[in-house]
């Protein structure tokens, strides 16, 4: 997995390229917990994101639990094989996907 | 069929996807069906990864056995780890709002969900966990 980080003032865009799984999540793990202070929205652009796993889940539940207290995080560009993941296990319900 | 005998490892996630993928290429199956298998294969095997010989590690064997017609695909999982049955937990709650979730136990949910069938047996002090899926419909 690769990501493409685009900042503007207190909004940031993270582009995923590739598979968010137990080998690549630690990576964006460590980077939400350590660039969202005086973030107040969160983008996830996964349009090249090719696979995700729970290990990827669990990052972006992280994620959006951050930023429920401190603004709002959308996914956007999620293709079909994943967006089936994020129903089958409910993520649906608590991510805001666009 | 074909085995891969492996340490039971995050870090030989890549290699076994690499082997499970390689088996399922001649079958022709669709992307999709590729990402659910690859996606169960690892919940599987991260899961005997962390726990089985926990905190020493050791071996575990990945079985693929493609039907002769290249339907279905059936994918053993065997470790000598701690007897461990993954199916016996619970499913999540998936209705939960997010500072409520519990992370634990999605994996193996996933994997339920993904496949058309699996099963757990404890064998002579193996751990053996299998995956049916086909590879033809669209099922689930």
């Amino acid at each position: 997995m690769e990501y493409n980080i685009i900042t503007s003032g207190s909004k940031i865009v993270i582009e995923l390229t590739g598979r968010l799984d137990t080998t690549t999540a630690p990576k964006l793990d460590a980077f939400i917990h350590s660039s969202l202070e005086g973030i107040n929205e969160l983008c996830i652009d996964m349009e090249r994101l090719e696979y995700i796993s729970s290990a990827g889940l669990r990052v972006l539940l992280a994620a959006q639990r951050i930023m429920d207290k401190q603004g709002r995080m959308i996914i956007t560009g999620c293709r079909e094989e994943i967006t089936e993941i994020f129903d089958i296990t409910g993520f649906s319900d608590i991510l805001t996907i666009e | 069929m074909k085995e891969l005998f492996i340490e039971a490892l995050t870090d030989n996630l890549d290699s076994v996807l690499a082997f499970v993928d390689e088996q399922l290429e001649a079958t022709e199956c669709s992307m999709k069906i590729q990402m659910q298998i690859d996606l169960a294969v690892e919940e599987i095997f991260v899961n005997i990864a962390n726990y089985a010989y926990d905190p020493e590690t050791g071996p575990a064997t990945v079985r693929v056995d493609v039907a002769p017609d290249g339907t279905v695909v059936t994918i053993t999982f065997v470790d000598n780890g701690v007897p461990y049955d993954p199916l016996a937990k619970a499913d999540p709650d998936i209705t939960l709002p997010a500072e409520q979730r519990e992370i634990g136990g999605l994996g193996i949910f996933l994997v339920k969900k993904n496949m058309d069938d699996v099963s757990y047996e404890y064998v002579n002090g193996s751990n053996i966990l299998t995956l049916k899926k086909g590879l033809r419909s669209e099922k689930k």
